[in-house]
């Protein structure tokens, strides 16, 4: 078992160190000047010189990528060029490990940015796992129970007809309808607890969270109900059955039980993938998360920026998965550890 | 992990369905019996209807647009009021305008739809396209070769995995279409974001068909007839192409059916984060996310180009789960 989880641990140290190299080849290695646009539309031939050896992009990509690796275990210095720190040294910018960038277009560490917007995208994804979560898993079991009912038919198609519909229609018809004509909800607009507390958080959160969770949602009603009717032919179904079990009993303990591991790999899996910012929940809902601060990277052509974010997102997919493929072997011991 | 594919054994079909017939026993190959037996499913039929309707609708399109019978692209001002609100009600609806026109400077909202389902098809079915004979070429490569080959394969899918899909295309959408107008000298302007969305659609979206093949490969390689094809000498193209390839169409098809509608919403998604083919060139994505900010004060605008792309999402999703159940009968739902 502990050699099995040692060798995933090193293959994903090995994938994600992979997975920085290909992104720096993707953004940095075609012939795109990266300098000219870190240096801004209207940029001198000397400043954008300036720039590009500020950041380091006179050198070959792989120089490139190893500055980053290194800067990741020991900080680094902004600018990179050792010429420009002793001109300048009152316009350093030290960045402490793990250094994940400087940001020419917002003068300011990536680390900085990623501090302020990571937070934010936490708190929605949570609040959203749970929704979903206890969601999926009623619906997937009430339709269940009622196998071929109205009911059933019912939350089958709701759930296909809101997986159909584009997510940031939805999401922008629930901001003009239920928040600002409606009313029932507040304008969602990010409060942090040290400023509002709890129930403030909470409830500038409750919308677009409710919102991430309802796009989810589908899936893991149709997950639920495909895996309780399954488990609901087994044996031991049958057993709890005759021997004159309750039937919510049965249901919630021993069929539910048996769907339960693929439903958290599911939601583990999802989760891991929303760390790296809900892209359309924050922009609909203006969450200055890790989603909002890639399409304002995006805008700006700030690529520094987006190759952070990207390692960040990749990098929370695979520790999911390590984490996930080790719970799994140690919760079903079928699964072959090999 | 391994994914719980769809297994086509196209041998025992006949026996399942065989039942006592009287008089002259006609027989009929594993196609005809899945055709009978999507033919019977009236959804699956009814998505088909209604996936061909698109589809019909999308090749005439460029045409009604050349010989002016739809004109996606003239303003109508005269239509308009000073709040930039179209005059008459539900939208501008009327008989030169059955959608409605365009708040702002009123283009006829039926033609930018229906010319908009031309390239947003379009767009998915070149995408679906790339994705699937990747993962096909690589299933195969992996499924056949084993050992080595087999595992890198199989890293660059973890690899591949691991970027987060929707951050992928908007954050390389900067880089790509920068190299795609450079260096590959594609014009700029919508030729460009067409090449850009359906290659990056096409590049990340190949996994889930390199699986599924790979493990159909695992199970027909061992199959007599590969044996025999072996033995009788054949090399490795022969084999992977003309003995396994025709075994793999039906898992293929249904592939098929089911990436079209991701990328159909996938590029709705890209043009409302601004990186899918812009306006004046109309997508399905890009006439949607225009109408959202009008949607409180003219929701005619906002609700028909949005149910009509859930509606062909729905029908794809339901032709394909309607494939599978008729192509495997033993997968069942």
């Amino acid at each position: 078992m502990w050699a099995y989880v040692v060798r995933r641990c090193l293959m994903g140290v090995v994938l994600i160190l992979a997975m920085t190299l290909v992104t720096f080849t993707l953004f940095f290695a075609t012939p795109i000047d990266a300098a000219r646009y870190a240096c801004g539309k209207n940029c001198s031939e000397e400043q954008r010189d300036i720039t590009r050896a500020a950041l380091g992009y006179d050198k070959p990509v792989v120089e490139q990528w190893a500055g980053f690796i290194k800067g990741l275990f020991a900080g680094r210095d902004f600018p990179l060029d050792e010429a420009q720190r002793e001109a300048a040294p009152e316009q350093v910018t030290h960045c402490a490990a793990p250094c994940l960038g400087f940001s020419n277009f917002n003068a300011k560490t990536i680390n900085e940015m990623v501090s302020e917007a990571l937070p934010v995208t936490i708190s929605l994804s949570v609040v959203a796992l749970v929704l979903w979560l206890i969601g999926g898993v009623l619906f997937g079991i009430l339709a269940a129970m009622r196998q071929g009912s109205f009911l059933d038919r019912g939350i089958v198609g709701a759930t296909l007809v809101i997986y159909a519909f584009p997510s940031f229609a939805i999401a922008v018809f629930l901001l003009n309808y239920v928040a600002i004509k409606w009313g029932v909800f507040p304008y969602p607009k990010y409060t942090q607890i040290a400023d509002g507390g709890v129930v403030e958080w909470f409830g500038n959160l409750l919308l677009p969270a409710l919102t991430l969770a309802l796009l989810f949602l589908a899936g893991y009603v149709r997950m639920t109900r495909a895996f309780v009717l399954e488990s609901l032919t087994e044996d031991y179904i049958r057993t709890a059955n005759a021997k004159g079990l309750q039937r919510k009993k049965v249901v919630f303990k021993h069929a539910l039980r048996a769907a339960l591991t693929p439903l958290v790999t599911m939601a583990g899996l999802d989760f891991a993938t929303l760390l790296g910012g809900a892209i359309i929940t924050e922009r609909v809902f203006n969450y200055p998360g890790l989603g909002l601060l890639t399409i304002q990277a995006n805008a700006a052509f700030d690529l520094p920026v987006l190759v952070a974010v990207v390692l960040i997102a990749g990098s929370f997919v695979i520790l999911a998965n390590i984490v996930v493929d080790v719970l799994y072997a140690y919760i079903d011991p079928r699964v072959r550890v090999g | 992990m391994t994914t719980p594919g769809t297994q086509v054994e196209i041998g025992e079909v006949a026996v399942e369905t065989a039942a006592p017939v009287a008089g002259p026993v006609v027989s009929k190959s594993p196609t005809q019996l899945a055709l009978a037996r999507f033919r019977a499913d009236k959804l699956s039929m009814f998505s088909f209807y209604v996936v061909v309707f698109y589809l019909i609708a999308a090749l005439l399109a460029p045409i009604l647009v050349a010989t002016g019978v739809l004109d996606p692209f003239t303003p109508h001002q005269d239509l308009i009021d000073d709040q930039s609100l179209p005059l008459n009600p539900f939208g501008g609806i009327s008989w030169e305008h059955p959608f409605g026109v365009e708040p702002r400077i009123g283009r006829d909202s039926l033609s930018r739809i229906w010319y908009g389902i031309s390239f947003s098809l379009s767009i998915s079915l070149l995408a679906t396209l790339i994705a699937v004979t990747l993962g096909v070429v690589l299933g195969i490569i992996a499924g056949t070769s084993g050992g080595w080959v087999d595992a890198i394969i199989g890293r660059i899918i973890d690899l591949t995995l691991a970027f987060p899909q929707t951050l992928m295309l908007l954050a390389l959408s900067t880089v790509a279409v920068a190299f795609i107008t450079q260096v590959l000298h594609v014009p700029e302007g919508p030729t460009a974001q067409f090449v850009y969305v359906v290659s990056i659609l096409g590049i990340f979206g190949w996994t889930s068909t390199a699986r599924i093949v790979r493990g159909q490969v695992l199970s027909i390689r061992e199959r007599e007839f590969v044996y025999a094809a072996r033995l009788l000498g054949a090399g490795p193209g022969r084999i992977y192409f003309k003995e396994i390839l025709p075994n793999l169409w039906a898992p293929i098809l249904v592939q098929f059916t089911l990436i079209m509608p991701a990328f159909i919403s996938a590029e709705a998604a890209l043009s409302y984060l601004g990186v899918s083919v812009k306006p004046p060139t109309p997508t399905l994505g890009n006439v949607l996310t225009d109408s959202l900010s009008f949607m409180s004060d003219n929701f005619t605008y906002f609700i028909i180009p949005a149910v009509l792309i859930a509606l062909i999402v729905v029908c794809f999703n339901l032709l394909g789960d309607g494939l599978r159940d008729a192509l495997d009968p033993k997968s069942g739902r």
